[in-house]
């Protein structure tokens, strides 16, 4: 294809200005020519016969005149057998690889493939003349855990193709053409166990989009029970720093059950990043028994690297989620923060000059997160299948205040808000969600009534909290005080999980029924004490037993032998 | 490239442009004799930032580009030598052209960062027990003007275990500058430090450079294998002369007259924090003076999100609130196994203190229970919080454990029973 060049006519930070001559398309990837290196861009705009273009590198020494080479392609990412496991910039450059090449640093202008270069057993699975369409299966390679169903491309247009021929079932390149496909007008295409896809489009390649309805179970107590997540649902975790987004975001990434799990780190620190890198292979999945890495990949794209592929980087980690959907698989999305990823917007918006909105962020913001996580879902695939994705984003609001824009525009489009406040996390109490108001629009693990009904008393506590601040404990009647106790005793047995503890951190529904049974029954009870200091006593010794409880294995004598325990010991207070 | 342009087309604030062709982004010019670097290209015109202020800038001043990017000299010889922003020396000695290596270069491949996994001690239980800093954090204190964030800083740097220590100064008063020069040498510290020191006096611009310059030259340790501490203060003004920039520049501020890219600012300067696997490490320690004691101000906002917690040094303490260290928890497991245990159990403790502490300011009658957590609280805060306690961490933790002996039952600590058995102080009281 003839490619089109231009050539630069200004440089404003990471914004670069080229005149061009013939067609140049809106969104599409150049590069410009600096020295050596060929500096990759995307068209954001097109103004007076004048582009302007993103850089995803920095922009030092770029001079006016340097020549820019037009793709016509959008900005994309390849998919194929092998990216599991990988880790990726924003851009799908492998970082590890990137790294045997270039030593300690983040060289620009380099760009590899993500896709490894080696053979998969191939598997075909169409045979010639079947119709096939975008997002149809023709064969299948193992990877890893997965049966990974290699496709049509899903951008093939028109439905009149078929396949025309196929291989054999046996061991080819990845690059290697595997199939032949053509159409009613006798146009063939060469299909290979890779293709690109557009990163900014949808893929909506399936026969109907579903009610999410079935819980994704995080095994986060909190969660799973009072602030449930479902299959295909998006949900969002603002929070000011130091609140425990991030360390929440990787126990979710670590024990939610999703197949596969994408980790976006979107303008964060590239220390978190390492951590999941460092962990996840040493950590062994209990459901597959494999390493948690062999069903994870991170796209990170830290703070410190350029601004315009962080913005890429979410729509890659969402395209690379939508792939693996297409497989049938039920996959998490996890991006933090999504506050980063509009403020790369706003950089850029104000390096256009556009008029800005609230807190100069552009007046497309909404629009844009909502359509990031309307990308979310659960689906049935034209074979039938049942598949998900959902997305869950942090958001990084200024000052922890959720009234600021990206907050706002996220609450609008999920399904479920886990804020996390700051006394919570002063605190340590951990995971720092606000019981009371965060909200969630799906089913739980746990009967829902009991659960609405235990928030009853964790809210009527925190009201006589709230009084008690003003009358004082003497001023406070005995039964009160009691609700007061029961609801600090629900967020410290139950809200509260210990995320450094082995046994403690990973909750099974099982466990999280067993338990809130245990904790309801204490709760529903009337007690015999009137002494403040007595019930404050019992209480103590209450949570005590129960935090000694959560330190057992399940389903152990140790376990049941601590249940009869505590049910001894708060039975011998109760009141008919 | 040494061709002389003098015509200046415009003087706007620091920034000067000039019709050039061939001029390349982020180089360095010469205007006069000041050193400026390219800011934006349109067409043929260059707008140029003048480091030193463009006052009593003529239009007909001689330009000329030198075709590179800004640069810093490394050696060995930094070590105990004192500059200005733009590098210049300002401690008499000769300049140095050796070795030039060029300021704020590319970032860090996350794929080759190690876990950090060794703790620095410092002696300050508030730091070692509660909040353990980490070699190769990024850490700011957050303060507000007039607590001596310095001497903390300061305190820090002599007794941190630490191969080179550089300290980046901007917009310091004189007389913090000449304070922090007369503890290093004191102290004996001075010939393993560098100093880039931007006072409140000089010009604008070169207050921006110098955590760049301090991070360049950090790096070279580094990668040469030396465990490098950076200490950076204040960088309220550094984001406060990036501001005064962008308006400038006319660029449309986002927050408080904030650029909107002040976040990507901090982030690629704090970012630069790093252990390298075979070779030395970086450490960051900042400090964020937070306007009017308001912890949303954009500046500490944006900083809080970037750094790997965060101290906050109130009324000559380090406050227990807020206060966090991302990465103790990489550290404190294998210190004792008392140690986090006994960590949140104290804050949570102290927690119900201040609740307290309430209460009786208003003037409700105090149970048992709140005498209690009274007594603990003043204890804590006058044995453990006292910034000039200076004890190793086993003993801190020991006496942490005295201190809840002397003031509760086992089971009112909410400590797992195992450890209390372990480590209670008086084993009497257990039965």
């Amino acid at each position: 294809m003839k490619t089109q060049t231009g050539y630069v006519a200004g440089v404003n930070g990471n914004l670069i200005k080229v005149d061009f001559d013939g067609s140049v398309r809106k969104n599409e990837v150049g590069y410009i020519l600096v020295d050596d290196k060929r500096l990759k861009g995307e068209v954001i705009r097109i103004n007076n016969g004048e582009v302007s273009m993103q850089i995803y590198e920095m922009t030092n020494g770029i001079k006016v005149g340097d020549q820019v080479e037009f793709t016509g392609e959008l900005m994309s990412v390849d998919l194929g057998p092998g990216l599991l496991t990988q880790v990726f910039d924003g851009l799908q450059n492998p970082l590890p690889k990137l790294a045997e090449q270039c030593g300690f640093f983040l060289d620009r202008g380099v760009y590899l493939d993500a896709i490894p270069d080696r053979d998969w057993d191939f598997t075909p699975v169409a045979k010639i003349g079947d119709h096939v369409k975008a997002g149809s299966t023709i064969g299948t390679v193992p990877e890893g855990l997965f049966t990974h169903h290699i496709m049509v491309p899903f951008t093939l247009r028109g439905s009149d193709w078929t396949v025309k021929s196929i291989n054999k079932a046996g061991s080819y390149n990845v690059r290697s053409t595997v199939c032949t496909i053509e159409n009613a007008k006798g146009e063939t295409k060469d299909l290979t166990m890779i293709f690109t896809q557009p990163i900014k489009q949808a893929v909506k390649c399936y026969s109907e989009k579903l009610r999410p309805t079935e819980p994704l179970v995080t095994k986060i107590r909190c969660i799973d029970s009072f602030l449930p997540v479902a299959k295909g649902g998006t949900f969002c975790t603002p929070g000011p720093f130091g609140a425990g987004k991030t360390v929440l975001q990787h126990m979710q990434a670590k024990n939610s059950e999703a197949d596969v799990v994408i980790v976006a780190a979107c303008g964060e620190r590239a220390g978190e990043v390492v951590e999941v890198l460092k962990e996840f292979p040493e950590l062994i999945d209990p459901k597959t028994g494999r390493s948690l890495m062999e069903r994870t990949i991170i796209i990170c794209n830290t703070s410190s690297m350029p601004v315009a592929a962080r913005e890429a980087s979410c729509y890659t980690a969402v395209t690379l989620a939508e792939y693996y959907r297409q497989m049938g698989l039920d996959v998490l999305l996890l991006a933090d923060s999504t506050s980063r990823w509009a403020q790369a917007m706003r950089e850029m918006s104000g390096r256009l000059e556009e008029i800005p909105g609230e807190e100069a962020f552009p007046a497309y913001l909404e629009s844009t997160i909502a359509a990031f996580y309307e990308r979310a879902g659960r689906v049935r695939l034209d074979d039938g299948q049942i598949a998900s994705i959902t997305i869950g984003g942090t958001v990084s609001p200024a000052g922890g205040n959720f009234e600021e824009p990206v907050t706002q525009a996220t609450l609008k489009v999920v399904g479920a808000f886990h804020g996390l406040a700051r006394e919570r996390s002063d605190a340590r109490k951990y995971p720092a969600i606000h019981p009371v108001d965060s909200w969630s629009k799906y089913k739980g693990v746990v009967d829902m009534d009991l659960v609405n009904k235990a928030r009853g008393i964790l809210i009527r506590s925190t009201e006589v909290n709230q009084m008690m601040k003003v009358v004082g404990e003497e001023g406070t009647s005995s039964e009160d005080y009691i609700i007061y106790q029961k609801g600090e005793l629900l967020d410290a047995v139950y809200l509260q999980q210990n995320s450094f503890d082995p046994i403690d951190e990973a909750c099974v529904p099982d466990r999280q029924r067993r338990e809130f049974g245990r904790l309801y029954d204490a709760l529903t009870k009337k007690y015999d004490i009137t002494d403040k200091r007595e019930i404050r006593a019992f209480f103590n010794q209450l949570r005590q037993e129960f935090l000694d409880w959560h330190g057992c294995e399940f389903e152990t004598p140790e376990f049941e032998a601590q249940e009869k325990k505590i049910s001894d010991f708060y039975m011998a207070k109760v009141v008919e | 490239m040494q061709k002389v342009y003098t015509k200046i087309e415009s003087i706007v604030g620091n920034v000067v442009t000039v019709r050039a062709p061939g001029v390349k982004n982020g180089d360095l010019a010469l205007v006069g004799d000041s050193y400026a670097n390219v800011i934006k290209l349109d067409k043929d015109i260059v707008s140029l930032q003048v480091f030193a202020g463009a006052q009593g800038v003529s239009t007909t001043d001689p330009v000329r580009f030198l075709g590179r990017p800004m640069m810093v000299s490394f050696s060995d010889h930094l070590l105990g030598r004192i500059f200005d922003g733009a590098g210049v020396p300002r401690d008499n000695g000769p300049a140095l052209t050796e070795n030039m290596i060029p300021i704020g270069g590319p970032s860090f491949n996350p794929a080759k960062r190690i876990l950090p996994n060794k703790m620095v001690r410092t002696g300050i239980p508030m730091i070692d027990v509660f909040n353990t800093l980490v070699e190769s954090q990024k850490l700011p204190i957050f303060s507000i003007s007039g607590e001596p964030y310095n001497q903390l800083l300061s305190r820090i740097a002599m007794q941190a275990e630490v191969d080179v220590i550089i300290l980046g100064g901007m917009g310091l008063k004189y007389d913090d500058y000449m304070e922090f020069r007369d503890t290093l040498e004191k102290g004996g510290a001075m010939s393993h430090t560098v100093m880039f020191i931007h006072t409140a006096a000089d010009p604008i611009v070169e207050c921006t450079l110098v955590p760049d310059m301090s991070l360049a030259v950090a790096e070279q340790f580094a990668l040469a294998g030396k465990r490098v501490l950076v200490l950076l203060t204040d960088m309220t003004n550094f984001a406060d002369a990036q501001k005064e920039m962008a308006i400038t520049m006319e660029q449309v501020p986002s927050n408080r007259g904030y650029p909107g890219d002040l976040y990507s600012c901090l982030a690629s300067r704090y970012e630069k924090a790093v252990d390298i696997e075979g070779a030395g490490s970086i450490t960051i320690l900042g400090v964020t003076t937070m306007p009017g004691d308001d912890v949303t101000h954009p500046v500490p906002d944006n900083t809080g999100y970037i750094t790997e917690g965060q101290y906050y040094l109130k009324g000559g303490r380090i406050e227990p609130f807020g206060s966090l260290s991302r990465l103790k928890q990489n550290v404190n497991g294998k210190t004792r196994n008392d140690h986090r245990a006994l960590m949140d159990g104290m804050i949570k403790l102290y927690a119900q203190y201040k609740e307290s502490l309430e209460k009786k300011s208003m003037g409700f009658m105090m149970t048992e229970w709140d005498d209690k957590l009274l007594k603990y609280g003043e204890m804590f805060e006058s044995k453990m919080m006292d910034l000039s306690v200076n004890i190793p961490l086993e003993d801190a933790l020991d006496l942490g454990w005295e201190i809840l002996a002397e003031c509760f039952d086992p089971v009112e600590t909410g400590m797992k029973t195992s450890l209390i058995e372990e480590r209670w102080p008086n084993r009497d009281a257990l039965n």
